[in-house]
Parts: C-alpha cells; sequence; structure tokens
C-alpha cells in the first residue's frame, strides 16, 4: 500500500527469539528461533493460526512474559541506533524497571479486543492521560489535554467531550481508536498491533486500517501488525512473516510471498482463504419456497431515562424466502439483525409483528406444543462450538439428545449418534469424550452432527466458521456442502465474511440497520451490486494481493 | 432509575405485609399465651380476661393484625378503663410486658445495633480487604495459605464461639479489658469503643473471613484480565496498576456482597448483642420473643425488613454510580 518503507533506519532487530513454557513436567517451544528486523516507518504482518506463536512473539517484544512461567531467549534489539553500530537496548536483558520505561513510550501494543482492553471504570481521556503522566511526567493539565490531542488525531469527532466517556459509551471502532491514541501518547518508535481489527466490521476495519497507514507515512512509526487475516497483511504490510508452530516458514516482501509462496505452508495457506474473485461452484436451481417470512419485525425494549423504555427495532419489516434445496447467505455487519432474523426462522424466538410460513403451513406464534413438530425440521449451528455444547456431556450424549428427547430408544440413538460422528469425519470411537478433548474444528463438526441428527429440512448456520482458522474453516465449509447433498438439506448461511458468503450461496441477503438492503443471486451481487451499502462493504474487503 | 425507586418502594410495602402478617401467623398458631407472663403467678380467670381484653387478645387475630396495619398508617385509640392514649401514626403499640410505646423501645436500642454493625462494618472491610489484597498478591505462597486457614477458621466459628474465646482471652487471662458494658458514643467516646472493642471483634472475625476470600478471588479474576494487561503493557507502575486498576475491579462486588449479607449481619449482630448483654436490638428480639410480646416482635420486624431494602437500595444506587455501565430498572 505505502510501498517500502524499509528506507528508515531499523528501529527493531529481534534475533533467534525462543519462548518456551513449561507445563506438568514437559515444555512447550512456542516461539522456536524466530529473528526479524523492522524498519522506522515500515510495518511487518506475522501471519499465522491459532497456536502459531505469533501472539507469544509479540508479547516478548515489551517483555511481557516476564513474571509468568515463560521462558524467552534471544535478543530483542530497540533503538535507533541499532544500524549505527551503536547498539539498541535490548529488551530481554533490562531489568523490569527497565521495560517498564520502555513500554508505551518507545514500543506501544494494541490489542484485539478493545472492548476489555480499557478500564470499564475510569473516563477514556483519564486513562491516556494517566499513562501519558506516567512516561513524561506532565501535570493533570497537560496530560488531559495530550489525551484531547491524541484522541482527535485518531479520528474521534468532538474529542474534548469524548475524552470524558467511559469505554462501554464507545463503539468497538470508536475504542480501538482510543487504544490507538493511547499508543500514540508518547509518540513511540514501535507499534505494536495484535490482530487489531478481528473484532470489528470490515467497514470499520477499513478506516483503522487506514488510521494506522496514516500514523506511520506521518510519523515514521513502525507497525509490527499481528494477524491472522492475509487479506489485512495484503492491504497493510510491507513485509510479511508466516509462522507455523512456533517458528518462521517463510519471511519476505508482503507482494512476492503472497503471490508466489515458496514454502507448502504458505501456499496452502492461501489456497485455504475464500476469496472474492475465486472461481466458484455452479449455483443450484433453487425450488418451490420452503420458509417464507413476511414483513418480520421484532423489537427489544430495554430501559431508558426516568419512567421511559427505549425500544430498538433489530429486525425491521423483513420479507424474503429461503427455497428448497438453496443456501441463503445472509451478510451483515454487528447489529445488522441477522441473528434475530435467524433465530426467529427457527422458531427461537417470536416476532413482534411479521408472518412466518414453514411448507406454506403459518407457523407464527404456534404454542410450543404444536412447534414442536416442525422443531425437528429446523435446525440450527452456532458460532461458538465451545459454549454452545454442554460441557458435562459427552459429545455422543450431546448428539444422541435430541433424538432421545423425541422417543427415540437410548441404544437407538446411540447408535445414530455413532454414525454421525463417522459422517461428520469424527471418530466414533470418541462418542464418550467431552467436549474439551475436542478441537475448535472438532467440536464445529460435533454441533452439525447434533443438528443433522433430527435430519432437518433447514438448517440454519450463525457464522458457524467464524471462530475457525482458515484451514479449518474451509474444511467445515466443505463438510456443510457434503451433508447439503446427502441430505437434501436447505441452508441459511449467516455471516459477516463476504468472501465466505460468496463461496457458499446461491443467493445473498443483505442486511443494515435490522432492514433488508439487497436480495439477489450470488453472482449478480458480488458482480453488480446494486445498493450502495453492498458496494460500500465489497470495497471495504481487504483483498489478496 | 425513578423506575427503579418506584419499583423498590412498591416491593418493600408488600414485603412489609407480608412479613408481619407472617408474624401474626405465628403468634396465632403457638399455643403460649401473653396474658399469663404479664398477668403473673396466681391470677384467677376473671383476672385473666381483663388482662385479655386490655391487650386486645379477646378479638380475632385477623382483627388485631387489620389494628396494628390502622395504628401504622392513621394511628390508633387505646383505652384503659375511662382515660384513652391516642398512638400517633405510625403506631406501632405497646409492649404487653412493659407498656412501653414500641417505637420508643426500638428508638432507644437502635444506637447500640447502630454502633455495633457500623463499628465492625469498617474493621470487617478494611481487614477483609487487605488480607484478601495480600493474599491474591502472594497467591499459593505461605502467607496466602496462612490467610486461607484464618479465612476458614474465621468461617467454621460460629459468633457465639469466637466471642466467648474473646471474653475469656481478654477479660479473664489477660485482664487487659473489663467485661463490655455499653457506654453511649455522646457521653465518653472512648469509653464507647474500649467497650465495644471485643464485640466488634467478634463480628470482624466472621465477616472479614467471608470478605478476604471474596477480595482474593476478585483481585485474582481481575488481575487476568485485559485491561490490566493493557496498562502493564503501557509501563505504568505495578503499584498503580493493582492500587488504581486492578482494586477498583476487585471491590465494586463487595458492595452488593454487603448487601446481600446484611440479612446475615443482622442474625450475627443480635447473638453478639445477647453474648455481650448489649442493650441493642438483637437483645430486644430475643427478650420480646421470649416473652411472647406480640407488639414489639412486630415492630422489630418491620423495622428489620425497612432496614433490609434500605441497605440493598442503598448498594444498588452506590453500584451504578460506581459502575456507569449498570442501568438501574
Amino acid at each position: 500500500m505505502t510501498g517500502n518503507g524499509a528506507d528508515g533506519n531499523t528501529v527493531l532487530s529481534v534475533r533467534d527469539l525462543t519462548v518456551e513454557f513449561s507445563s506438568g513436567g514437559g515444555v512447550l517451544r512456542a516461539v522456536d528461533g524466530v529473528s526479524f528486523d523492522l524498519a522506522a516507518g515500515g510495518a511487518l504482518g506475522v501471519v499465522g493460526e491459532s497456536g502459531s506463536g505469533k501472539s507469544t512473539t509479540a508479547l516478548a517484544l515489551l517483555g511481557l512474559h516476564r513474571h509468568t512461567d515463560a521462558r524467552v531467549t534471544g535478543r530483542i534489539l530497540l533503538g535507533a541506533e541499532i544500524t549505527d553500530g551503536t547498539g539498541g537496548v535490548d529488551v530481554n536483558a533490562l531489568d523490569d524497571e527497565g521495560v517498564r520505561r520502555l513500554r508505551g513510550r518507545r514500543i506501544a501494543m494494541i490489542f484485539q479486543d478493545p472492548l476489555s482492553a480499557l478500564d470499564p471504570y475510569y473516563r477514556i481521556g483519564d486513562q491516556i492521560a494517566e499513562v501519558y503522566r506516567t512516561h513524561s511526567g506532565a501535570g493533570r493539565r497537560a496530560a488531559w489535554a495530550r489525551a484531547v490531542e491524541v484522541l482527535d488525531r485518531v479520528g474521534i469527532p468532538d474529542a474534548a467531550r469524548r475524552a470524558r466517556a467511559r469505554p462501554h459509551e464507545f463503539s468497538g471502532g470508536m475504542r480501538q481508536r482510543a487504544l490507538i491514541a493511547m499508543a500514540l501518547a508518547c509518540e513511540p518508535e514501535i507499534l505494536v498491533a495484535d490482530e487489531p481489527t478481528s473484532a470489528l466490521d470490515v467497514t470499520v476495519q477499513a478506516q483503522i486500517l487506514d488510521l494506522l497507514d496514516e500514523l506511520r507515512a506521518d510519523t515514521g512509526m513502525a507497525l509490527l501488525l499481528v494477524t491472522h487475516d492475509l487479506g489485512v497483511v495484503s492491504r497493510s504490510a510491507d513485509e510479511v512473516l508466516v509462522m507455523h508452530r512456533g517458528r518462521a516458514v517463510e519471511q519476505g516482501p508482503v507482494r512476492e510471498v503472497l503471490r508466489a509462496p515458496a514454502r507448502p505452508y504458505t501456499r496452502a495457506l492461501l489456497d485455504a482463504v475464500p476469496r472474492l474473485d475465486a472461481p466458484r461452484a455452479a449455483r443450484r436451481e433453487p425450488g418451490d419456497p420452503l420458509l417464507t417470512v413476511t414483513d418480520l419485525t421484532r423489537e427489544f425494549r430495554r430501559p431508558g431515562r426516568g419512567l421511559r423504555r427505549e425500544t430498538t427495532r433489530a429486525v425491521d419489516g423483513v420479507s424474503l424466502d429461503v427455497r428448497r434445496g438453496e443456501t441463503l447467505g445472509v451478510v451483515g455487519e454487528s447489529g445488522s439483525g441477522k441473528t434475530t432474523l435467524v433465530r426467529m426462522m427457527v422458531g427461537l424466538l417470536a416476532p413482534t409483528s411479521g408472518r412466518i410460513s414453514f411448507e406454506d403451513r403459518d407457523v407464527t406464534g404456534l404454542p410450543e406444543k404444536r412447534l414442536r413438530s416442525i422443531r425437528g425440521d429446523l435446525q440450527m449451528v452456532f458460532q461458538d462450538p465451545t459454549s454452545s455444547l454442554n460441557p458435562r456431556r459427552t459429545v455422543g450424549d450431546g448428539i444422541a439428545d435430541p433424538l432421545r428427547v423425541r422417543g427415540v430408544p437410548a441404544g437407538e440413538a446411540r447408535q445414530t449418534a455413532r454414525e454421525l460422528m463417522e459422517r461428520v469425519g469424527l471418530d466414533p470411537a470418541r462418542h464418550d469424550r467431552y467436549p474439551h478433548e475436542f478441537s475448535g474444528g472438532q467440536r464445529q463438526r460435533v454441533g452439525i452432527a447434533r443438528a443433522l441428527s433430527l435430519r432437518p429440512k433447514l438448517l440454519v448456520c450463525d457464522e458457524p466458521v467464524s471462530a475457525l482458522d482458515v484451514s479449518t474453516q474451509a474444511q467445515i465449509l466443505e463438510l456443510l456442502r457434503d451433508v447439503q447433498e446427502d441430505y437434501g438439506l436447505t441452508i441459511v448461511f449467516v455471516s459477516h465474511d463476504l468472501a465466505v458468503i460468496r463461496q457458499v450461496s446461491d443467493r445473498v441477503a443483505v442486511m443494515r440497520g435490522g432492514a433488508l438492503v439487497e436480495l439477489a443471486d450470488v453472482d449478480e451481487l458480488y458482480a453488480s451490486p446494486r445498493h450502495e451499502y453492498t458496494r460500500a462493504l465489497l470495497t471495504a474487503v481487504p483483498v489478496l494481493a | 432509575m425513578i423506575l427503579y425507586l418506584v419499583r423498590r418502594l412498591g416491593s418493600l410495602l408488600v414485603l412489609l405485609v407480608v412479613m408481619t402478617a407472617v408474624v401474626y401467623g405465628i403468634f396465632y398458631a403457638i399455643p403460649a399465651d401473653p396474658a399469663i407472663l404479664v398477668c403473673g403467678k396466681g391470677c384467677d380467670g376473671a383476672q385473666l380476661a381483663v388482662v385479655h381484653h386490655k391487650l386486645g387478645l379477646d378479638q380475632p387475630i385477623t382483627a388485631q393484625y387489620w389494628h396494628f396495619l390502622e395504628g401504622l398508617v392513621v394511628g390508633r385509640d387505646y383505652s384503659s378503663g375511662p382515660d384513652v392514649t391516642h398512638c400517633a401514626a405510625p403506631c406501632l403499640g405497646y409492649s404487653f410486658q412493659t407498656d412501653l410505646p414500641v417505637l420508643s423501645l426500638i428508638a432507644q436500642r437502635l444506637p447500640v445495633s447502630l454502633s455495633l454493625t457500623a463499628g465492625a462494618l469498617v474493621l470487617w472491610t478494611v481487614t477483609g480487604v487487605s488480607l484478601g489484597l495480600v493474599s491474591a498478591l502472594r497467591e499459593k505462597r505461605l502467607t496466602d495459605r496462612l490467610i486461607t486457614v484464618f479465612v476458614l477458621g474465621g468461617l467454621g466459628t460460629p459468633v457465639f464461639v469466637s466471642g466467648l474465646l474473646l471474653l475469656m482471652v481478654f477479660c479473664g487471662w489477660l485482664q487487659w479489658l473489663d467485661f463490655p458494658v455499653y457506654v453511649p458514643l455522646t457521653e465518653d467516646p472512648a469509653g464507647w469503643a474500649r467497650n465495644l472493642i471485643l464485640p466488634w471483634l467478634t463480628l470482624t472475625i466472621l465477616q472479614s473471613a467471608i470478605f478476604t476470600r471474596l477480595t482474593r478471588t476478585g483481585m485474582l479474576e481481575t488481575l487476568s484480565e485485559d485491561h490490566i494487561r493493557t496498562f502493564r503493557a503501557y509501563g505504568l507502575p505495578e503499584r498503580r496498576v493493582i492500587g488504581r486498576h486492578a482494586l477498583r475491579g476487585a471491590l465494586t462486588p463487595l458492595i452488593s456482597i454487603n448487601a446481600v449479607e446484611f440479612g446475615v449481619v443482622l442474625v450475627n449482630a443480635m447473638l453478639t448483642e445477647t453474648l455481650f448483654g448489649l442493650p441493642g436490638i438483637g437483645q430486644l428480639i430475643v427478650q420480646s420473643s421470649n416473652n411472647v410480646d406480640l407488639p414489639v416482635v412486630a415492630g422489630l420486624t418491620l423495622t428489620a425488613g425497612l432496614a433490609v431494602v434500605l441497605a440493598n437500595t442503598a448498594a444498588d444506587l452506590l453500584y451504578a454510580t460506581v459502575d456507569r455501565r449498570v442501568v438501574l430498572a
């Protein structure tokens, strides 16, 4: 994006960084001999899947493994003097007090979840001012002025007033801006960003990445960008370091590495990424409407000021049909009402008004007893495979439970559960294991098996792959495609990820602020989006170079 | 906020009516006759009937309860022969045993109970929070384990045991203190405090054990939160990270714990008062229950209910001030 920023001096030089955790007798090497350099004004992307050691590396740069059971070896040289031959400061060799003085002043860090990264009890301006005062020794008044100044710099509107707000009064994007402002307060040479945009919507992500680019260009601050998203790296970094199981498998200029990866792991990683421009399987010809919603609305009420109550319209007059045999993608940013909509579709949530009909039968507001007859036809797969499984029941029992509830004899239910496990690619011999013994991808397979146990007609998947690494994500998407063929399923697939939606859907519904903005065939929607919001969404997605 | 207060007030009224109704119900169900206790030995049938009439016990229990409610809202008249005494609202009636107005009986004893609980509250909060903080920062080391032993000991010892032990040690063996006698704060502040030391300690041992545990858990939880990592990553001195950011998060829940625990504290305060012979509300509860002194028991129930609800409301309001994310409704 900004070309090769490596014209400046080296501000960070890492050699042979190794981080080991001793756990129950054994030693786990989370980072294994990683070396890299970062130039002033440059941006290095560190990519890898979960457990690759990328965040562990980032934390080590600020000496944040101190006083944990991690053992850090290697050299972490910091400072503009490195190239002059005078040598920089070795973070790893400093005492605690020395490291503390570096943190925030010369090397700052921003984190993934901007909600929890700020103290909920204090005003945002105070938190930034506190950091500034710690390193500059400025007075209260000056520190507050500095806080307002940096908040203004990162694009918080009306910064002088908003500095008095507490974190919960800020949106996700604004919180991340506030955290960046905190990082800017002492004008550090290096900013370490650990998945800074992973918790944000694509349009907000684009704004934050733009801001980081701009700050880098203006201040000459170097950026170390840790992310799982190759699109983000491609957009915002000059150099990339690919990590796998603690090792640096490939390193080089972004364009070269992403266009012509030298290592098989990098190639596999790139292949697994759903792309907006990749060829996709032929569209299925949808049949007659299986489920139709008409003018569906759902309101939530919460207490407001005084005696009043505030009403939020989460879904606002949505009409659409889901056709037999198709996959309908539902895409939108957080708060767009997509989850509320699909929960109403499967009868988990009652609509405030509007109509839902399933197989030409009005099922709106049916009493639970009558609804039960169609519950089996409507099943759901949830986003978080960890919290949607009961940790105290074995996965076999979990899968068999829906059958048992319906009076299938225990032996038969168990047998079916084992068959389902096999079908979704799990070893049926592990039916008596508990969810925590499975990986994230395997747990999502369990979730799918459980949803399939009642042989539903409609399967609603709410962000089923958002918590998974790209390679696992690709496997789960393939599994869903397979079972759709086998079981003749109709799928409603909810996601915030436009590339994933494009890959799996036949038709796509775009939602915003509770309303249906656009509904079109997938090819048409991506090739020539009609609505301006759809266009904005599509341009915000970082694309692989 | 307004909605919250309206609701709280509504539920308070319902609660008080139900509580006092239960007291009257229990009174009706137990076989004891307070008139016999009042009349004394050697009372004949006729004299007993007079006492019955005077105390209103010849009326059905529902009528008695109705008069009680009436007295609360509009006041009521008591006639003993030719004189009529008016008892203005809120009228809790007169004690069967002493003929004194219940309201003044309670008002007289309230300062004693307040002295005991307020002083102990300060002590156990300070002790509990400090020990909990040390315990969390020295997690799994010797200090933490020693504190855990204290906590388990404190939790497992009822106040009538710990109070008795304190009495034996400080008044018996060591003779550092005289046996406590209540001295009003307004008369002699030093004497007030000296005499309350042992009762305070008795309550503190138990309650600070709870607080130590809660502070320790809260601290460990908060210390593992992301925003603590943020401030460490920004080079704030550890003292500040703990003192300003971690402690705030760990202590906020204690506000509501104090409110929830309030009822338990009342019971323990009652036992402590009885043990040390302090003329407080607790002692009055024990005496009036033993004497089947219905007006006093009902009045005390009302007071305790009111206190619990007020404490909880105050805690809710305080919590919403401390943690702005909380919206009361």
